[in-house]
């Protein structure tokens, strides 16, 4: 029978059903940070209760340590400092595998997997984060769960879970120049809102899909969660297996031989069916930017706050209630053009936006040119070898010539974790996911855009079109 | 895990859509790495004027006479969508809620209140959204009740069934060992890359 990507990873890694939806599923990796992951730990530990194999289970320091230079173990959060030490403490009890400070190899979680070869083609993979999405874009089942889920996964090396339905977004042509994997992301949830893909489990297809870099497929998969989605997935293909090639926990020799072989077998079959199924156009795509406090709140950079009656085309349609509590929270008001909206400060950095070709996007506009007076702005790279990567092209440089801060990695300032924030009713142009209030610390006011607008929106010190800098 | 079968209170209607788990329980509330010491948080940015001095906002749907006590919350779509954080279940849980009714839930946040003790009812909770509405939610019977009107909800097998029981879903699944063992043993010999790579120390 005709099969899909998804019911592909399911059936290898469905060990019984369970009753009505709910299947016991292996799970071959288990990804935990400082934030959420050492509590799952402990806890475990508390109920008396053992790692079952230490062996997958793989720990970084992400989310509350400090990113700037010459970091410790003291952190700008308040008890910051307790989570890194009580997670640290609690893997090497059990024995995982740590990307500690120092290590030259921690970062971002879902970006040091990728780059480590932890998530594969075909594995199972959970950490207790929601952008666990974005490792999807290997062809792997990556999804987010929460810490007691992982405490499940980390005892059993399974997880109980209830089958969700497929949806096919095929994404036809090519995007046009100037045009980001993120623009293609805000353009989907502008028009599904943020509860188009409820219950579902998302395969990326189609011609647009195929042209798109890894790093790029990491972009869009990463916001599957702002879609509400159960993860993303994109069958792996020639881009995957060279990205793949040497990672260090990547198979070798002969086992690399049946991975391929494996892996190749993975794509959805011609005559499989989904529950539903979106189609998009690229060349319809345009550099976006969010304007409110949800992802589906965003327009085109020449485009403007909606008004709640007006026509809105494709885009999802409007919810009164929240579009003007958004709109009050952001200073906004109906009709406001985006394109020249004063910014005081720009962060390029995360999960969706801080890998090499990202920070190179963005360089490539920062290049000879200054940062606008008066705004703040911060460069974090996404991991450890992003940021050795980016320092042996010397882009490091540029963004320090520009006036940019230039960090340690971490998560940092992509959320507020009651340490460091922009401040208060500050607005920020950021590389990030999430633009919900008080995300980026309270009261503070983030729009969400690619990294070459936020470079652009940074020199000029005005939301500014990549495009119209370049010119 | 305290079983949970017919609960009967007041509601707290916060019927707004895409109410993210940053809303429930800020990430500055999570001082700790613990599950408690959350309840205090719970929706801290809407629930105080002033979080740091802990100075309630009156016009806050849960600071009103009507809400004290309840046990049951009226929230609107994709609720709890956004970050993973169980804290935001521990943090209703904590501050003393057993039932969340919406239209739906964010996937991770379902997850979590099963794990939690929570209930999660997917049902449309505006005829609900009256305030000092008394409202019976009747579990094994999945049915809500109020005013002698009732309204059917559908929830999974296997989570009715964790909930009602209060059972712990790592102690099920390990009496389901020997499956466990026999599927990882093939396993082993389909997918040895997806084993092998482990045990090299890289
Ligand atoms: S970078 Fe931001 S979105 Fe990504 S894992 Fe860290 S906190 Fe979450």
């Amino acid at each position: 029978m005709a099969s899909t990507l998804f019911s592909k990873l399911w059936d290898i890694h469905e060990i019984c059903n369970l009753g009505g939806s709910v299947s016991l599923i292996q799970i071959d990796r288990i990804l935990l940070h400082e934030r959420t992951g050492g509590v799952a730990l402990m806890a475990l530990e508390e109920a008396g209760r053992k790692v079952r194999d230490p062996s997958r289970v793989f720990v970084t320091m992400d989310h509350v340590v400090d990113t700037l230079p010459g970091r410790t173990d003291k952190t700008i959060m308040p008890t910051g400092t307790d989570f890194i030490v009580a997670t640290r403490d609690a893997a090497r009890r059990a024995g995982a595998r740590l990307f500690d400070i120092g290590n030259a190899r921690q970062g971002i979680v879902h970006v040091m997997s990728p780059e480590n070869g932890i998530v594969l083609p075909g594995v199972t993979l959970v950490c207790p984060d929601s952008h666990t999405c974005t490792q999807g874009a290997f062809g792997a089942l990556a999804w987010g769960i929460g810490s007691s889920e992982a405490e499940h996964a980390l005892a059993t090396n399974t997880l109980r879970v209830a089958r969700p339905k497929q949806m096919r977004i095929t994404v036809n042509g090519r995007l046009p120049e100037g045009v980001t994997a993120k623009d293609l992301a805000l353009h989907v949830i502008a028009r599904l809102g943020s509860g188009g893909a409820q219950g579902h489990v998302i395969e990326y297809a189609g011609e647009a899909i195929a042209a798109l870099t890894m790093e790029e497929r990491m972009t869009l998969c990463n916001m599957a969660t702002e879609l509400a989605a159960f993860t993303a997935v994109i069958a792996p293909d020639a881009k995957t297996l060279a990205w793949m090639d040497g990672r260090p926990y990547a198979p070798a020799g002969a086992d690399w031989d049946k991975a391929v072989a494996d892996w190749e077998a993975l794509a959805t079959d011609p005559d499989a069916t989904f529950d539903l199924e979106h189609e998009f156009d690229a060349a319809d795509v345009s550099p976006m930017v969010s304007w409110g406090t949800a992802p589906q709140q965003s327009v085109t950079l020449n485009g403007h706050v909606p008004a709640d009656d007006e026509d809105r085309g494709s885009l999802a349609p409007s919810n009164p209630e929240a579009d003007g509590r958004a709109r009050d929270y952001m200073d906004l008001r109906a009709g406001d053009p985006l394109s020249g909206l004063p910014v005081d400060a720009a962060f390029i950095g995360s999960c969706t936006n801080a890998r090499l070709s990202d920070l190179r996007a963005a360089a490539a506009l920062l290049k000879g040119r200054k940062v606008a007076e008066g705004v703040k702005a911060i460069c974090v790279p996404g991991s450890g070898q992003v940021k050795a990567a980016a320092e042996a092209e010397g882009l490091h440089h540029t963004f320090l010539d520009a006036g940019f801060e230039w960090r340690e990695p971490g998560c940092s300032m992509c959320f507020f974790a009651g340490g460091e924030s922009f401040g208060e009713r500050e607005r920020v142009i950021s590389t990030t996911n999430r633009n919900f209030e008080n995300r980026q610390g309270p009261k503070t006011r983030t729009h969400i855009a690619s990294p070459a607008t936020v470079a652009a929106s940074a020199v000029t010190g005005r939301i500014t079109d990549p495009r119209e800098l370049e010119a | 895990m305290e079983p949970l079968t017919i609960v009967t209170s007041t509601a707290v209607p916060l019927i707004r859509d895409n109410i993210d788990t940053d809303i429930i329980i800020p990430s500055r509330e999570m001082r700790t790495v613990g599950k408690k010491g959350l309840g205090d948080g719970l929706f801290a940015n809407w629930r105080y004027t002033d979080a740091a001095t802990r100075t309630p906002d009156p016009g806050f749907v849960l600071n009103k006479p009507e809400s004290q006590g309840a046990q049951i919350l009226l929230g609107g779509r994709n609720f709890g969508s956004g970050s993973s954080r169980e804290h935001a279940v521990w943090a209703l849980a904590e501050y003393g809620f057993r039932v969340v009714i919406a239209e739906s839930f964010s996937p991770i946040f379902h997850g979590n209140c099963i794990r939690n003790g929570l209930l999660p009812v997917v049902l449309d909770p505006a005829p609900l959204a009256r305030p000092g509405l008394e409202i019976t939610v009747d579990l094994p019977a999945q049915k809500v009740r109020a005013e002698g009107r009732n309204w059917s909800f559908e929830i999974d097998g296997e989570h009715k069934t964790i909930l009602v029981n209060g059972l712990d879903p790592i102690g099920m699944t390990l009496e389901l060992n020997d499956r466990i063992v026999a599927h990882e043993r093939a396993d082993r010999h389909a997918r040895a890359w997806a084993w092998s790579v482990l045990q090299a120390e890289s």
